[in-house]
């Protein structure tokens, strides 16, 4: 049974129809990478599931509705989000935005602190002057403090250097066998590293779901549905 | 004065992105509610006053979270509305004072000590001005120790920099608007009752006429910022003060206006911008 159900989702924002009624499901367990070229959905997706933009339709987890439940509601279900931009809090300390985050009795601390031992160490410093890697890792520690069912991870290796992709894809790797990963990701060979099922969206619309393996092994479908060459990232 | 007026219009703007026009009407609710309070006990110019103030306070801030629950959040996400509403709010709150008790100042209960003056260096300063100094210096250590240890202070500092990530982590942020409007309410009140000990009377026009310098603090100091805006209070008050004495009176707005002109022309985003620290 799938642990998300995402049902005719629409969007509107100003003019623009940003999402048509994407429809997908995500099985529990693993990663389930969101792919597409720039501009035609995907973090809209992960926001309007969220709810931090106006949205049509359903969306589900493990049964029960969240479209009708505010931002903070849903992330209380047990939906862990880390944003685009990672958006960590610049004016307050590392320890600092960690706190903030923490939602149960007994927060996942050892576990933050395994997957990213600089951040114990940079507790009292200031998140806005820290590297985008290291604001990246308290964005995805604020995520896993507490023990989400459901992490939307939203292009965590954005702009950063190739040693830092490879620890955001370890720590995303060690995220999955502890939850359900939504993951919206450009970079195939993180997505061929950790994910195991594919959906693809093209002008606001799902175009293609399958085993990531499947479409990155394809390279004529990476082509035509991402544009991009594949495997070789 | 200034800074306890500026201080909660700065909180709720930088949190909420709320212009709130009312705050100076809150101020008026809260010296009058002081001021009722004091004529219904008995007791000496001292105990009125410190009962009355506890009364005041607290309708201010109780004033001010029903006006967040009930008038403010129905209207998030739509700013026009909510000056207006606040705008409207200001002028219907202090027709209502007005109503009630009428045009004329009334006399505010002050203790002598504080009608006293101490000499220092030759100048002869009455003791109310060390209250009122010693009071802006608690409120200032104290909305400090809040926004800095306590987890609502967490949120709102969190909240003024990016409110939509603070509920994505899951946080009501709701709750902190009320409280911080509720804080916003109370510390106007404050400035009620200390300018009601610091001109001896209290009256309608009250709030209204030192609302509009504290914004001119709160865009010098940087929206959000409770350090910025000390700051700021300290120095539009000088210079205010400066320029009536030296040059001549009433020029001191106008110097007011003139600070404003400069930081805005030299540093747009205020002393210490859109950090609540």
């Amino acid at each position: 049974m799938a642990l998300i159900s995402v049902q005719d989702l629409h969007v509107n924002l100003g003019q623009s129809h940003v999402l048509q009624g994407v429809s997908f499901e995500v099985p529990e367990g693993g990663v389930t990478a969101l792919l597409g070229r720039n501009g035609v959905g995907k973090t809209t997706t992960l926001r309007a599931m969220m709810g931090l933009v106006p949205r049509r339709g359903s969306v589900k987890l493990a049964g029960a509705e969240l479209t009708r439940r505010p931002t903070h509601s849903i992330v209380r279900r047990g939906v862990g989000y880390v944003p685009e931009d990672r958006d960590v809090f610049a004016g307050l300390t590392v320890a600092e935005n960690l706190r903030l985050a923490e939602r149960r009795q007994k927060p996942r601390y050892e576990l933050v602190y395994e997957l990213f031992p600089e951040l114990q160490a940079r507790g009292g410093q200031k998140a806005g002057t820290l590297s985008g890697g290291q604001q990246q890792m308290v964005a995805i520690a604020r995520a896993l403090l507490n023990d989400n069912p459901v992490l939307l991870v939203d292009e965590p290796t954005k702009g950063l250097a190739p040693l830092l992709v490879t620890e955001v894809a370890a720590a995303l790797e060690r995220a999955a066998e502890l939850t359900t990963v939504l993951l919206v990701e450009q970079n195939l060979a993180v997505v061929s590293r950790v994910a195991q099922q594919v959906v693809v969206l093209d002008m606001g619309r799902v175009v293609h779901v399958g085993s990531a393996a499947d479409l990155l092994g394809d390279q004529e479908k990476v082509r035509s549905l991402l544009g991009v060459a594949g495997g070789s990232h | 004065m200034y800074f306890l007026i500026a201080s909660g219009l700065s909180l709720i703007y930088g949190l909420m992105g709320v212009l709130n026009f009312a705050h100076g009407a809150l101020l008026t609710v809260g010296a009058y509610a002081t001021w009722w309070t004091s004529t219904k006990i008995d007791g000496s110019a001292g105990t009125k006053l410190l009962v009355g103030a506890v009364a005041g306070l607290a309708v201010g801030a109780v004033l001010a979270a029903l006006i967040e629950l009930v008038l403010i959040r129905p209207l998030y996400r739509r700013p026009v509305e909510q000056v207006l509403v606040t705008v409207g709010l200001a002028l219907a709150l202090t027709a209502l004072v007005e109503a009630i008790w009428g045009f004329d100042a009334r006399p505010f209960p002050v203790p002598s000590w504080m009608i006293d003056t101490t000499s220092i260096l030759g100048a002869s300063i009455p003791n109310d001005r060390f209250v009122e100094i010693a009071a802006a210096v608690v409120v200032l250590v104290g909305l400090n120790a809040f926004l800095r240890y306590t987890r609502y202070g967490l949120i709102i500092r969190a909240g003024v920099e990016n409110r939509a990530m603070v509920t994505a982590l899951g946080i009501d942020v709701r709750k902190a608007f009320t409280l911080v409007f509720a804080i916003g309410g109370a510390l106007a009140a404050l400035a009620g009752v200390l300018s009601g000990v610091y001109y001896g009377v209290v009256d309608p026009g009250r709030g209204t006429s030192l609302l509009i310098f504290a914004f001119i603090v709160v865009v010098i100091g940087g929206f959000g910022s409770i350090g910025g805006t000390a700051v700021a209070a300290v120095a539009v008050g000088l210079v205010q003060q400066y320029a009536n004495y030296y040059a001549s009176s009433g020029l001191g707005d106008l110097a007011v206006v003139l600070l404003l002109a400069i930081v805005l022309l030299l540093k747009p985003e205020g002393l210490a911008p859109k950090v609540a620290h």
